[in-house]
């Protein structure tokens, strides 16, 4: 399982606005890769265009390649459907499926596309997903209520059984501890550490700490101003971009001295 | 240079305790009224001045109010007034209209008003099952037409037409279509009908089309509405695992907005089940049951009251009653699809967070 992106010159429109300019950065497998970077730098643009999600909205696109093991992903023949059942998701905000129970919701990626299976390889599924999302002993008794019945940390780390119950190659985590409680984060950093020996894991984080926590690589993204493209400023691993960074602006963005 | 301002000494006990009106003032207000106004009824009045002599005594609050408690308390009660006045004014005719419905309708309600037809009876006796089967057949007919067509055109709307020009035009068009006048749908449907089948034809299905001219925009702007409530959210979810668009607006966006999407199908259903005008142009009225849509006239439950009002022959009493029972059964319908439309949206909307 578990496949390296490597992505080199890419530049991610809206439209006409270039959001994301000229990326370059390769993402080993089997890793944890944290992006920063202050609001509107354009890291979860670029962690979008890792999915092909961010072709979702309207007059999106991308210039450059982006290879995963060796594949570009936006080759011609690839099909975004497909290269997203490879590549997984975990938005912000927990959205689990109102209409669907706990249980309904770890098989989403399969009901949903109609797959058959036998009851009891979707008992299995829905028990090896829930216990690697840490979540199994809390919800092990109501498998059959609603999703959205459960707490915000709660509903995350269900999204995350979601996301992984389709064994994806690679997870994609969009601030997934933005709106929960400290607990909570907690719980989910040790369930990326857990689940970086399985899958390449890519977040986007707004808490400095967290990158440095759970991270083996990180990388800074910066503007240089209003309506001005993002840009990568500098990658590479996360003690050293923590302890002695290249560029001023990330050292600045770091020691909290960024405006 | 600066000036210094000295700020007014502020009254602190005047600004936090005024005086105020007792808390049962408002209702004494209106017990005032309501007894002003069975006193004048008593005296000789008509309702109608009865219920102005209480709606002037009722206005008497806010002078009261403005003596006692001030400017700005006496512009609230003043307002409040007012709003209440026409809340029972809109109240006013949809209750009058209940009252005189069930009152003259109740009378002919029975078990042989329910099983008979029409058919050879003259003066006493008969009954709406013509009229009854008319009218679920022809309404059911123009759901079975309209509700496909709507809810695919409200998909195609919001899902895919992502505010094109196309899109913006079935928008406008949709939105003249609400205002259409019945007698036009009806016409149109006369005029396709007569196209197939010549002058004069009379089918129930002419109706069902007449009807759906009238439900289709409301069922694309009531559907297009519940489909945008649906988060984007559940959207990109869904896509993030690999499900393509079609499967996530069947399988996601549809059931999540299931709740309103029938609530909007029951409601324009009730909204098109008392038209008049158009059945009396393409469907027509007939004494007998009439089961098949595609062939001759049916008779329905607005056409029938109408007809019965119109040519109640000799003597006409037993006519004008049917008249009213089947408006009654007509109310009735309409109100029981309002009572489904609420369980509906009670037991489909997706449980959980409420």
């Amino acid at each position: 399982m578990a496949k390296s992106i490597d992505v080199s010159d890419l530049n991610i429109f809206y439209g006409d606005f270039l959001a994301v300019e000229d990326v370059t950065i390769p993402i080993a497998a089997k890793s944890v890769t944290a992006f920063i970077g202050p609001s509107g730098c354009g890291k979860s643009t670029f962690l979008r265009s890792l999915n092909r999600m961010h072709e979702v909205i309207r007059g999106a696109r991308v210039e450059g390649k982006v290879l995963i093991d060796g594949q570009d992903l936006y080759g011609a023949d690839m099909d975004p459907v497909n290269v997203r059942r490879m590549i997984g998701m975990v938005f912000q905000r927990p959205n689990p499926f109102p209409t669907m129970s706990i249980y309904d919701n770890v098989l989403a990626g399969q009901k949903l596309n109609s797959k058959r299976m036998k009851k009891t390889e979707a008992d299995d599924i829905v028990e090896r997903s829930l216990r690697s999302a840490g979540l199994w002993a809390e919800v092990k008794e109501r498998l059959d209520r609603p999703g959205s019945g459960l707490s915000g940390g709660q509903q995350q780390r269900l999204c995350i059984a979601r996301a992984i119950s389709v064994e994806p190659e690679i997870l994609l985590m969009d601030e997934p501890c933005s709106a929960l409680d400290p607990i909570s984060t907690s719980v989910i950093e040790d369930l990326i550490h857990e689940l970086k020996s399985q899958y390449t894991i890519v977040i986007v984080t707004h808490n400095m700490q967290q990158a440095a926590r759970v991270s083996d690589e990180t990388a800074f993204f910066n503007l240089s101003g209003v309506g001005k493209p993002g840009r990568l400023i500098e990658h590479g691993r996360t003690e050293a971009i923590f302890s002695n960074p290249t560029d001023p602006a990330t050292e600045a963005y770091i020691q909290g001295r960024f405006g | 240079m600066t000036t210094t301002l000295t700020p007014p000494p502020v009254d602190v006990s005047r600004e936090l305790y005024g005086a105020r009106l007792p808390s049962w003032g408002p209702q004494a207000v209106l017990a005032a009224g309501v007894a002003g106004a069975a006193v004048s009824y008593a005296a000789g009045a008509n309702l109608l001045q009865a219920a102005l002599i209480a709606w002037v005594i009722c206005m008497g609050l806010p002078l009261w109010s403005v003596a006692v408690e001030g400017r700005r308390k006496a512009t609230d009660r003043l307002v409040t007034t007012l709003v209440s006045s026409a809340f029972v004014l809109a109240m006013f005719p949809l209750f009058s209209i209940l009252w005189t419905v069930i009152s003259k309708g109740s009378k002919v309600l029975s078990t042989d008003f329910f099983t008979y037809s029409m058919r050879n009876i003259v003066g006493e006796g008969g009954g709406i099952y013509h009229a009854l089967v008319g009218t679920l057949l022809i309404t059911g007919a123009a759901a079975v037409i309209s509700i496909p067509i709507g809810i695919f055109a409200a998909i195609y709307l919001v899902e895919y037409a992502e505010g094109n020009r196309l899109s913006r035009w079935i928008r406008f068009l949709v939105d003249v279509m609400t205002g259409i006048p019945s007698i036009v749908a009806g016409l149109f449907a006369y005029a396709l009908f007569v196209l197939f089948f010549g002058e004069g034809v009379r089918m129930g299905v002419g109706g069902s089309v007449a009807l759906s001219v009238l439900m289709i925009p409301i069922l694309v702007r009531s559907t297009e509405e519940m489909l945008k409530l649906v988060p984007n959210e559940l959207r990109e979810a869904s896509y993030a695992l690999g499900v393509p668009k079609w499967r996530t607006v069947a399988k996601v966006v549809l059931p999540t907005s299931l709740a309103g999407i029938v609530t909007g199908i029951t409601l324009s259903i009730a909204r098109v089940i008392g038209e008049t005008a158009p059945l009396l142009i393409i469907v027509g009225t007939t004494d007998s049951v009439n089961f098949n849509l595609f062939d001759g006239r049916m008779a329905s439950l607005p056409v029938f009251a109408f007809a019965s009002q119109r040519n109640p022959g000799i003597p006409p009493e037993f006519s004008i009653d049917r008249a009213w029972g089947a408006a009654l059964v007509l109310l009735v319908i309409v109100m029981l699809l309002n009572l489904i439309a609420r369980l509906v949206s009670y037991f489909f909307s997706p449980k959980g967070e409420r």
